[in-house]
């Protein structure tokens, strides 16, 4: 099997954070995780979503890099959300109870629509 | 000088092996005439002793003994004898009748004699040893050809494969002793998936022992179809054995019918050696009487049964273990066997430990006296659906499996991949909905990284096989690693809110992801390998999502 693939590229859209995760989440995604998520944290966002669009397979290391995210994420006081996660693995964060502690979206927008904007 | 040599025998007293004997010819009368059956000298006759002192020529009327070696060469006209005598050992008789001129023998026909025997002895001893060898040899090469025959006839009949029961592993192990006993241990795939399992041992070794036991097990074979019962089963096989088996031959047999579906053993016991049913607070003996088949006819067999519980096993076995000895002559023996199966606690299997304290007690140098087999049972320790009593051995209830797939990965990180595709591929024709189709993706994909991170240590040269078998309702993924060292540990839900507040490792979901994504899901320790058992029901009210 070849290198694995992921990229994770951070754009910020009012005041939230998102980074855009493609490829496969496994040990191989560890650095790029965490350097992007470290950058998104660096905006000092409202929420930082977590937009698994991109992304065709998790394995129980990446829900270990997600878990690692999610740790600073409530250390640090912020939100984090998630969108664009198949039905399979919308079940899978519910069978590990990711989902209780990071709202799940269906897409982008509805995310963005559940952080308040804050007043300009 | 008519003289004639032949037929000289071996040495003499003091030797272990059959007494060789020096022989008296007879002493042809006329050149043509052909020789007269010679004679054999007793090792016990005084001609032999006298033969010790007396070296040289000597003339038959002057012997003085009373011996049938003597009256024998009288008899035959022998009137000179010269003993041929090699490293101490009296070879034979050089023997001269009377001479054609009717005259004494010369001094000089002496002289000659002897010279004649001192060089004729050695020569005579090198030809009889070299004759020795070869019929040695001969013996040797129709013992090994007839070791080659027996040998050839237990493994052919021997099964080739062990079954493959879903919840189920079996282990079988067979070493033939240098002679070749009768051990013997059979498979039958009976009717409703239920499985046959007979261990037996023929009384005798070689190609008489392997002969009976291949007909033993073909009538087995055939009154295991026939009859539901183990007990009629052994009565049917005894009553056809009998009349046909040679004297002083009987097998000892033990036949059971397992119910892989609910784990019900029902046996009967020929005679053979009592099985042991190891659960985990105790070691059971699993008795029932009868006598061997072949030594009466129209015996009866009592019929037992025993339920085994998921993490339970049977151990079956033949006396080649129990009665093997260690250089002190003391036998391993029943007793001490039931010590080491209470003793054993998981780790290798039950057959390894067994043969690692076997090959211990018995130390390097053991010559195996008897065949040794050993056969085990064991009902997987079973995940949480396994037990939920609303499926009772759902995966196990079917007859036929057949084989979608076997491959093998190396352990390289991300090859967890190639085996999700190769799964895919397998299983496309099963119609497993998109939902249940991921899941067993993720549970396979996740199973197989287990055992190369932790079976296989990610050493790239350790595969991880795969296996993927259906029946008509269950498809099975087994995925089994190299490294039978570290046990794999039982599913348990990760504390999420210990990890999120760092006071875990954020890692630890492998087992509890596969768990969560199958029906049921089995761990089976192998020796060296670990194989983790997936199950996943098929058709029917079977596609629920995944359990929460």
């Amino acid at each position: 099997m070849p290198a694995q693939s992921f990229e994770a590229r951070v754009r910020r859209q009012g005041g939230i954070a998102i980074v855009d995760l493609h490829g496969e989440i496994n040990s191989f995604a560890d650095e790029g995780l965490s350097t992007a998520y470290a950058e998104a944290s660096s905006q000092n966002p409202a929420a930082i979503l977590l937009n698994f669009a991109g992304v065709d397979y998790i394995n129980s290391t990446g829900i270990a890099l997600i878990v690692g995210l999610l740790a600073q994420a409530r250390k640090s006081g912020r939100r984090l959300l998630t969108s664009g996660l198949s039905s399979h693995y919308v079940e899978i964060f519910q069978i590990t109870r990711l989902a209780d502690f990071m709202s799940i979206f269906s897409d982008e927008a509805s995310a963005l629509a559940s952080v308040p904007t804050p007043a300009s | 000088m008519t003289t004639l040599i032949r037929n000289f025998w071996q040495s003499l007293i003091g030797q272990s092996k059959p007494a060789p004997q020096a022989t008296v010819m007879p002493v042809v009368q006329r050149p043509r005439l052909p020789p007269k059956p010679s004679h054999e000298i007793a090792p016990n006759d005084p001609l032999v002793a006298y033969f010790q002192n007396a070296r040289g020529s000597v003339e038959v009327d002057r012997i003085n003994l009373d011996s049938p070696a003597v009256r024998a060469l009288k008899a035959a006209g022998v009137r000179m004898t010269v003993p041929l005598v090699s490293q101490g050992d009296l070879l034979g008789l050089l023997n001269l009748g009377p001479r054609l001129s009717e005259q004494d023998y010369s001094s000089d026909d002496r002289g000659l004699l002897n010279n004649l025997a001192s060089q004729a002895a050695p020569a005579l001893r090198v030809a009889q040893l070299v004759r020795q060898q070869q019929l040695e040899l001969q013996a040797r090469e129709r013992l090994e050809q007839e070791l080659r025959v027996a040998r050839l006839i237990q493994q052919t009949l021997l099964p080739k494969e062990l079954p493959s029961l879903p919840g189920w592993h079996v282990s079988a192990y067979y070493r033939p002793a240098r002679a070749v006993g009768g051990d013997f241990y059979d498979f039958l795939y009976l009717p409703d998936g239920r499985l046959g399992l007979v261990v037996g041992d023929v009384t005798d070794k070689g190609v008489p022992a392997a002969l009976v036991m291949a007909t033993t097990r073909a009538i087995l074979r055939s009154a295991a179809q026939r009859w539901d019962a183990p007990g009629r089963v052994l009565e049917q096989a005894n009553d056809l054995l009998h009349p046909d088996i040679p004297p002083k031959m009987f097998v000892t047999c033990l036949y059971a019918i397992l119910d892989p579906q609910n784990g019900r053993l029902r046996y009967a016991n020929a005679g053979h050696d009592v099985p042991y049913c190891r659960s985990s607070s105790e070691v059971k003996e699993l008795r029932a009487t009868g006598m061997p088949l072949g030594l009466m006819p129209g015996m009866s067999y009592e019929e037992k049964e025993a339920i085994l519980a998921p993490g339970e096993s049977v151990l079956f076995y033949s006396d080649g273990l129990v009665e093997a000895h260690n250089p002190q002559r003391a036998m391993f023996s029943f007793p001490y066997l039931r010590t080491l199966v209470e003793r054993h606690t998981g780790g290798a299997t039950l057959i390894d430990f067994l043969l690692a304290e076997l090959a211990e007690f018995t130390g390097a140098n053991w010559e195996q006296e008897d065949d040794v087999t050993l056969v085990t049972l064991q009902r997987a320790d079973t995940g949480q659906a396994a037990t939920d009593s609303s499926q009772p051995g759902h995966a196990i209830r079917d007859k036929e499996w057949r084989t979608l797939a076997e491959f093998t990965l190396p352990s390289e990180a991300g090859n967890e991949r190639l085996a999700m595709k190769e799964v895919t591929a397998a299983v496309q024709d099963l119609g497993l909905p998109p939902a249940r189709l991921e899941r067993l993706k993720t549970a396979v994909a996740e199973a197989t990284m287990n055992a190369m991170e932790h079976g296989n240590q990610n050493r790239p040269e350790l595969p991880v096989g795969i296996q993927l078998l259906a029946s008509e309702t269950v498809l099975a993924v087994r995925v089994t690693d190299q490294g039978g060292g570290q046990p794999i540990p039982d599913p348990h839900a990760p504390d999420l809110e210990a990890k999120l507040a760092g006071l875990q490792s954020p890692r630890g979901w492998g087992l509890f992801l596969i768990e969560k994504m199958v029906d049921e899901m089995h761990v089976i320790r192998d020796g060296g390998h670990h194989t983790l058992e997936l199950i996943m029901y098929l058709g029917g009210d079977n596609n629920a999502s995944a359990k929460l």
